[in-house]
């Protein structure tokens, strides 16, 4: 077992050790909290798999705008579940069921398949292939403009639902 | 070096956990955030495909950002409509959420 696998499995076991203290947390905020790390953990992982890019992007999108979106939600909406016993509904044994058996059978189908091994490529200009990618004609501008027009409409969509009515 | 094989298990298990939080939680917000540990799975799955398959390629990285993008956009409307709906019903509890329902 060399160094990456052991950086590996630390931060495998952060990810899923917080991710399952999300979805269980009785307090909202400390599963907010716990979403945070969750999502740093996963820009840790795309740095061990040289996507620099992403990890950054990661912390700037996921951690910076989204986790802080849910954050001021959960504020804003703080009243309505503070006095509430239970954070699990009536079919939490049945989801349980399903969500192991999923991953059961997902571990199964993907330890069954004889995967490509790890190249070593000299990886230093994939950020400018990336963004020669995002702008060129014949590769991805289009899904890339359709992208920035859907958060367009997303953001307008988002101030018009929850903007208040007179 | 780590195989390929173990960073699609532990995205699995991210997703089957989101799975279980978007099912069993009551609170929609917190549903919401099942669904973003969804959307992350999804992501660990194109970049490692991408790093180990083909990494000269750079359509993996691409693929993943539009993903970005997508949840973002996702994330953003969602927490809208449960604000709005958190207005006029004064509940974010997900079962309330049933006008629709017959």
């Amino acid at each position: 077992m060399d160094i990456s696998q052991i950086i590996f499995l630390i931060v495998a076991a952060v990810t899923i050790i917080s991710a399952a203290l999300v979805v269980t947390s009785r307090h909202l905020v400390h599963a907010a909290l716990w979403l945070i790390v969750t999502l740093f953990s996963v820009a840790v992982l795309f740095v061990l798999l040289e996507a620099g890019f992403l990890a950054v992007v990661q912390v700037v999108l996921y951690i910076g705008a989204i986790a802080v979106l849910i954050l001021i939600a959960m504020m804003l909406t703080r009243k309505a579940m503070s006095d509430e016993p239970a954070q699990a509904n009536s079919q939490w044994q049945i989801s349980l069921v399903v969500a192991a058996a999923a991953f059961i059978g997902l571990a199964g189908l993907l330890n069954a398949n004889a995967w490509p091994g790890l190249t070593t490529v000299d990886l230093s200009g994939s950020l400018t292939q990336l963004g020669m990618a995002l702008v060129r004609p014949d590769e991805f501008v289009l899904p890339f403009e359709v992208a920035s027009v859907l958060l367009i409409i997303a953001l307008v969509g988002a101030i018009a639902v929850a903007g208040e009515k007179k | 070096m780590v195989p390929l094989s173990w960073y699609l298990i532990l995205a699995a298990a991210l997703f089957c956990i989101g799975l279980y939080g978007v099912l069993a939680r009551r609170n929609a917000i917190a549903v919401l955030m099942g669904v973003e540990l969804m959307m992350n799975a999804v992501i660990i799955n194109l970049v490692a495909f991408w790093r180990y398959i083909q990494p000269t390629l750079i359509n993996g990285q691409v693929f993943a950002v539009v993903v970005f993008a997508v949840a973002a956009a996702e994330a953003s409307v969602g927490l809208a409509l449960i604000i709005s709906i958190y207005r006029r019903r004064n509940s974010v509890v997900a079962e309330d959420m049933n006008l629709l329902k017959w």
